[in-house]
């Protein structure tokens, strides 16, 4: 409690009596407008109680006379979102690929929704952003089993490879060894000519029976130079990157008794816009042909 | 004057009233040089806060063609020929620092001018009490009409002042938002009810703050809210030019006959000073002080009782500039018979002025230097390289293409050390490219996916450097990234 309240012979005024180094406070009173102001905040706060939810009762609460709700608003503008971007997919399912190409808004919303889809859906196999693993194609690079043009990339992720679905892309590489097609030694002289495709042939070893044995089977799908054939899903050997590994034991262990990966047909789980918008973020992934 | 004071008498009556009413103030017009003066600085601004947004500035097409224009909803400032981007925020920074000092540097010399003159709330305070000296006349007939009982006169009198204080006020209001969007598209809009609810909003809110600050607050924005007659104190010194009573002339003030010396000698009392007490200069004050109370918180250091009180030494006969500009030390020197020099340069006011020299430097050198276009390279974190069927490898990069220029530019895009690299915009188009075409718009940020394709012939650690070169072919400015190309350990 302040003790020396005193007049100040400058102002007439009273001070407060609180003293600091000799510096004591005038007691000024407060301009009435500042008071007025004060209950105008009250009065301000009452009648926002009023107006907006305020009041907890229990499990519900008073929800305020203009009945607003900021889920609501959030709800109503994400509805508003959701009608844009049902309205740009619309029109990249309607549009073909080189006219939203053409269209960098509905581009952007291809290319987002076709991101979210993939890393939804097929990162699993693919990997994050399509580097691939064993068996499992990697998507950023040059060669395509099926084709790497926009067309073909929706075409396989609609219907698949070895789905089931009816009109799913199929071929079946014969079982040379388990069905007695290509004798033992067959096989390790075919072996040793496609490590020459590979690039990974010891030196020195003929391959020339090799050859031959490669041009009878494995030419027709494979090509007479190795270099694939994707009317029938055939994988280039002459190429330095591999399905598989890219080693002598695995192209044996392959012409024995081949491994076929299968992609399942997205038809039933995807809608033909989303369909078309992976296969143009697959695209972007830098092996698009 | 000095102040010494005794202020240890005690009160005797009850603490006063915890709230009191406003003492109205009736500033009384003035006419003299310190007046005009006032006046123009008014004018000239209230002539650049209104006009300057509807000058226009050729910025070429697609692009806002208003000379100055703070376009926040697209992150973008212009002033004239000069665009602000967000990441030249520090130049606008540099601007508030380099205004910061301009005060205090003016301040430590010539006092609170800028609360004198070229304060938006004294020059709109000025105006509406212009209009209030338009329609209801000078101080008396103002004092006198509002001590009256309500009447046709007074009715129609504060009507028109408050109808016209709103105007001004509206006109206020909307100009302000001309600075944030395109001034003839949105006053068009505005009128048409086709402007947005934040433009309806913000126009009444500064029509109401300046109707309340300038019509109603006045003098007590700057005693109550405005910060810096708080800390005034810190740059004002006893060498600081300041609207200055000299107490040594005017005192003993007196209405009395300024007696010769021959009769003087038959009274006791001491001779009058030069201060008539007609309370002119009290009269005409904004803020309502007593400007022979010495230097205080409320003086807002305009002058005005300086014209006021030239006017009445004019008349009694008696030297001007009773009431003047002068310094504290001189005042006191004068006091003792001594003439000082005005000292400007002290510590302080170099210190201020190297200050502004040194950010006005930096701030130029800032502008001057200012890349108008650059490349940031984003190397892909996954995959980091994609090996292809020839042996080869691909890389992927984000490339962001800042163009601060005004016009629409297609950049060439080369990379370097990476012997034979092709490149493919990934997102357009398969085709492999050694150059690459990247169209940006006209002060804009462009973006690219790039992939290269190349053979590293000098890995280290599975990396090596890659150079990504943008040139613009108008101007042939070269702008050029340094990143990296990966590929397997050990190759």
């Amino acid at each position: 409690m302040p003790t020396k309240i005193e007049k100040d012979s400058v102002t007439g005024r009273d001070t407060t009596g609180h003293e600091w180094d000799g510096i004591r406070e005038l007691d000024t009173p407060l301009p009435k407008w500042w008071v007025y102001v004060f209950v105008a905040t009250i009065i301000w706060a009452a009648v926002f109680c009023l107006l907006y939810p305020s009041i907890p009762l229990g499990r519900t609460y008073f929800h305020g006379l203009l009945g607003y709700s900021s889920r609501a608003t959030a709800m109503r503008e994400v509805a508003a979102i959701d009608a844009r971007h049902e309205a740009a997919m619309a029109e990249i399912g309607r549009l073909p690929f080189a006219a939203i190409e053409k269209h960098p808004d509905l581009m952007a919303v291809a290319m987002t929704d076709g991101r979210i889809t993939f890393a939804n859906n097929c990162q699993p196999c693919h990997g994050p952003n399509g580097e691939g693993r064993i068996g499992y194609p990697a998507l950023g690079d040059d060669v395509w089993l099926w084709g790497g043009r926009i067309g073909d990339i929706q075409h396989t992720v609609t219907v698949g490879i070895r789905s089931g679905d009816p009109d799913a892309r199929s071929s079946q590489m014969p079982r040379f060894g388990v069905d007695g097609i290509l004798k033992p030694e067959q096989i390790q002289a075919v072996a040793d000519y496609v490590t020459a495709l590979y690039g990974i042939a010891k030196p020195g070893r003929d391959i020339s029976a090799g050859r031959q044995i490669f041009a009878d089977n494995c030419a027709m799908c494979h090509g007479d130079k190795g270099q694939g054939n994707q009317d029938v899903g055939a994988p280039p050997l002459a190429s330095h990157i591999h399905l598989y590994d890219a080693n002598r034991a695995t192209i044996v262990a392959q012409v024995t008794n081949p491994r076929m990966g299968v992609m399942p047909n997205w038809n039933h789980r995807l809608d033909p816009a989303t369909i078309k918008s992976v296969a143009l973020y697959v695209h972007s992934l830098g092996g698009g042909q | 004057m000095s102040a010494v004071h005794d202020p240890t008498e005690l009160a005797a009556e009850a603490p006063g009233p915890l709230y009191a009413s406003r003492v109205r103030v009736y500033p009384r017009a003035v006419r003299g040089p310190v007046r005009r003066f006032k006046w123009a600085v008014l004018i000239a601004c209230l002539a650049i806060y209104y006009a300057l947004p509807w000058l226009r500035w050729d910025r070429g097409p697609s692009m806002p063609d208003q000379a100055v224009l703070l376009d926040i909803w697209n992150e973008r400032f212009y002033f004239f020929g000069l665009t602000l981007w967000p990441q030249d925020f520090y130049i606008l920074t540099g601007l508030l620092i380099l205004g910061a000092l301009s005060l205090f540097l003016v301040t430590s010399v010539f006092g609170r001018v800028w609360c004198g003159y070229s304060c938006p709330q004294t020059v709109w305070t000025d105006l509406f009490m212009w209009v209030e000296r338009l329609i209801e006349g000078d101080r008396n007939a103002r004092m006198r009409r509002d001590a009256s009982p309500l009447s046709l006169d007074k009715t129609w009198r504060k009507t028109a002042k408050h109808a016209i204080w709103l105007g001004i006020a509206f006109w206020t209001g909307g100009a302000w938002i001309t600075y944030y969007v395109d001034a003839p598209s949105v006053t068009r809009a505005f009128w048409t009810f086709n402007a947005s609810t934040p433009v309806y909003f913000f126009t009444f809110l500064f029509t109401g703050t300046t109707y309340a600050l300038a019509g109603w607050a006045r003098e007590q924005v700057c005693t109550y809210m405005c910060p810096w007659p708080r800390f005034q104190s810190a740059m004002l010194d006893e060498q600081t030019l300041i609207v200055t009573y000299q107490g040594w002339r005017g005192e003993p003030r007196g209405h009395g006959k300024r007696t010769p010396d021959a009769a003087q000698a038959r009274t006791d009392a001491p001779p009058l000073g030069d201060c008539v007490d007609c309370s002119a200069c009290v009269n005409v004050c904004p803020t309502g002080i007593d400007i022979r109370d010495g230097v205080q918180l409320e003086c807002i250091n305009c002058g005005l009782c300086v014209d006021a009180c030239n006017e009445v030494m004019q008349k009694v006969g008696a030297q001007p500039w009773l009431i003047t500009w002068d310094t504290l030390a001189r005042q006191a020197a004068r006091k003792q018979g001594q003439a000082l020099p005005i000292r400007w340069w002290r510590l302080r006011t170099m210190l201020y002025a190297g200050a502004l020299l040194l950010v006005a430097v930096a701030i130029t050198a800032g502008l001057v230097l200012r890349p108008v276009t650059s490349l940031s390279v984003l190397h892909d974190r996954a995959p980091l390289f994609v090996p292809l069927r020839d042996g080869s490898l691909r890389n992927g990069y984000t490339l962001k293409v800042d163009n601060k220029t005004p016009h629409a530019t297609t950049f060439a895009l080369t990379t370097a050390g990476l012997p034979d690299a092709t490149m493919i915009l990934s997102e357009q188009s398969a085709a492999k490219r050694h150059e690459l075409a990247l169209p940006v718009a006209a002060e804009s940020v462009g973006t690219f996916r790039v992939v290269v394709q190349g053979r590293p012939t000098a890995l280290r650690d599975g990396k090596q450097p890659l150079d990504f070169v943008l040139r613009d072919p108008q101007s042939g400015r070269r702008v050029t990234y340094r990143s990296l190309f990966v590929g397997p350990h050990g190759s």
